[in-house]
């Protein structure tokens, strides 16, 4: 019954069956590499004792396979069994993250220690100015509001420094740039003392770390900043690094909340400890963790920021949508008071992050889709508003007055009016089948510079311009 | 005959364990004792032995390693713990309680169809 080609055919066709039938397995993520390690072994200890009994390698592979069950049932037994593995797990210690090959980056890596040191020492940095007798408290000294940038970012750039080879022309100007920006914004002769802080301080402490990012940006990408895919990553990063840092706040809240009861029931009062101590150290070592936690994770967990965005998305074309209406259908203006601008800053900013954090997870290949003509409907409704809502101030500015912050408020809103009007157009002309999504997607890349850029000149510009006032 | 599934899942845990309590073995050679022990009755699918060792395994009742095969290939060995002794002992207690009972109520029944096997076969004589 043997087959009639050559012995050495037979074992080659037997091994393509058993790297199919092992492929096939490694697509579950309840079945390990081990687990199929250990079944590969049954397979082929079932096919040697068939073969003995005189069966073909073909026939000897199929007969294994059947006794050894439908990969189906198999499959749902072993996740029944291994339930755990179904979750992608990031642990910080043990050995991997949901038993797969993508265990490096983990515990005992030395990416972590570096993160870890870069997090003590961020903690460590941030209470040198302390020494001095500068308080952290922004009641009593505007000094850490305004320079709380320069004790996280330079870390944070540090880090992809560190973990992607960036090449020393690149470190030299993030250095110099970071040095440079310190000591300007602290040289500018503003007051600090809160009570009677000129407008531009605050307009500084507000755009210095929008500007500062564009630096981290350049080590994220590891100096090769070009190309718009690498920018679109630095994005991704940043959203992500968000939320994490969100929700570390969150759970740092809990153990503050918990030290005050604490220490509060043996009558002892922290504050002071928690004010000068936990808070500023908490904060500093939290972007560097969230950032190796971000890092490390990106491969494993699916990016939250886009899912966010997506799930807002509707909800917020539908509320803008029904506010135009109102507006058209009632006939009320806009009521022109002193925070309209604001208010309508953030909505663009909101809209822009929204449309930002779509594109960044949308396939630049994908057809045109309905939830495309959502987003589109969103960034639509929110240029009216925009425009509504400037015709209304636009009559009475004068009024007012040109104040630092207002003009700072109105640059923002024309920076953003135009980055979204050019999405629209684009968004719009690739719903209609003209050109592709990848020039909406690489305007919005380009733009980066322009909103670093308008964010430098508040920041480092308005000052000197207003006098410090 | 075709053994019903839950009593072929109930028997796997001690079966296993009693196999392994004769000496450390591997899925392979385990699944070929089971069928040797029960005349090939006793049929498992060969693949769903090893998430059940890996559940004994996990709640400590057995141990395995790695070792390398007469054939070169790795092989992963399992061994019995003292708490899968301790466990085995427990389980035989369980099964032999069952196993008696059952033996006596077979007992019983055929006990009951030959005494009263006329009855059953022949019609009752009127009683008047």
């Amino acid at each position: 019954m043997k087959p009639e080609h050559p012995e050495a055919r037979a074992a080659d066709s037997l091994e393509t069956q058993v790297d199919a039938w092992r492929a096939h397995l490694r697509r579950s993520r309840a079945i390990t590499d081990a687990d199929v390690a250990e079944l590969e072994d049954h397979l082929r200890e079932q096919i040697a004792s068939l073969d003995a009994q005189g069966l073909s390698a073909d026939e000897a592979f199929l007969v294994a396979v059947k006794r050894m069950g439908a990969i189906d049932a198999l499959t749902r037994e072993f996740a029944r069994e291994h339930s755990d593995r179904l979750w992608k797990q990031l642990v910080l210690s043990g050995d991997g993250m949901g038993g797969g090959a993508e265990a490096s980056g983990t515990h005992g890596s030395p990416r972590t220690w570096v993160a870890l040191a870069l997090a003590v020492a961020a903690g460590a940095a941030i209470k040198v100015p302390a020494l001095f007798g500068v308080a952290f408290d922004p009641d009593q000294s505007l000094f850490y509001p305004l320079n709380i940038g320069f004790f996280t970012l330079p870390f944070i750039a540090a880090y992809f420094a560190w973990e992607r080879p960036l090449p020393a022309r690149s470190r030299a100007w993030l250095a110099a740039a970071f040095g440079l920006a310190a000591v300007l914004v602290n040289a500018f002769p503003f007051s600090l003392s809160p009570g009677d802080e000129p407008d531009t301080v605050v307009l500084t402490m507000l755009h210095l770390p929008i500007a500062l990012w564009l630096a981290v940006g350049v080590a994220y990408v590891g100096g090769r900043w070009r190309g718009s895919e690498k920018r679109m990553d630095f994005i991704r990063f940043t959203g992500e690094l968000f939320i994490y840092f969100v929700l570390i706040g969150l759970g740092g809240g809990v153990l503050i909340g918990l030290t005050f009861a604490l220490f509060g029931a043996i009558g002892l009062d922290v504050e002071p400890l928690v004010q000068s101590w936990i808070l500023p150290c908490g904060i500093a070592g939290a972007t560097v963790v969230a950032t190796w936690l971000v890092e490390a994770k990106q491969s494993v967990i699916e990016n939250m920021a886009p899912v966010l965005a997506r799930t807002f998305i509707p909800l917020f074309a539908l509320v803008l949508l029904a506010f135009v209406v109102t507006m058209a259908a009632t006939g009320r203006g806009i009521d022109v008071e002193r925070e309209i601008l604001i208010a309508v800053d953030l909505l663009l900013v909101v809209v822009f992050g929204l449309l930002l954090y779509s594109i960044s997870a949308r396939d630049p290949l994908a057809p045109p889709g309905l939830f495309d003509w959502l987003q589109l409907t969103l960034v639509g409704t929110a240029l009216v508003v925009d425009v509504l809502a400037l015709w209304a101030i636009g009559a009475r500015i004068s009024d007012f007055g040109f104040t630092p912050n207002r003009i700072a408020a109105l640059g923002m809103n024309v920076v953003l009016l135009v980055n979204l009007a050019g999405s629209a157009v684009r968004y719009a002309r690739f719903l209609r089948g003209g050109g592709g999504f990848t020039r909406l997607w690489n305007w919005q890349m380009s733009y980066l510079y322009v909103l670093a850029g308008w964010a430098a000149v508040v920041a480092f510009l308005f000052p000197p311009l207003f006098g410090f006032r | 005959m075709t053994i019903n599934k839950d009593l072929v899942a109930a028997s796997s845990t001690p079966l296993v364990l009693a196999i392994l309590a004769e000496g450390d073995s591997y899925g392979y050679a385990i699944l070929r004792r089971v069928r040797e022990l029960s005349g090939g009755e006793l049929e498992w699918t060969d693949g769903m032995l090893y998430p059940v060792l890996h559940r004994l395994e996990r709640s400590g009742l057995v141990e395995s390693r790695w070792e390398e095969a007469e054939s070169g290939r790795r092989r992963k060995y399992y061994r019995v713990t003292r708490a899968g002794r301790e466990q085995l002992a427990e389980e035989r207690r369980q099964w032999r309680t069952v196993d008696e009972a059952l033996r006596r109520i077979w007992s019983a029944l055929s006990e009951c169809a030959r005494t009263h096997g006329s009855l059953v076969f022949t019609p009752a004589e009127p009683s008047s």
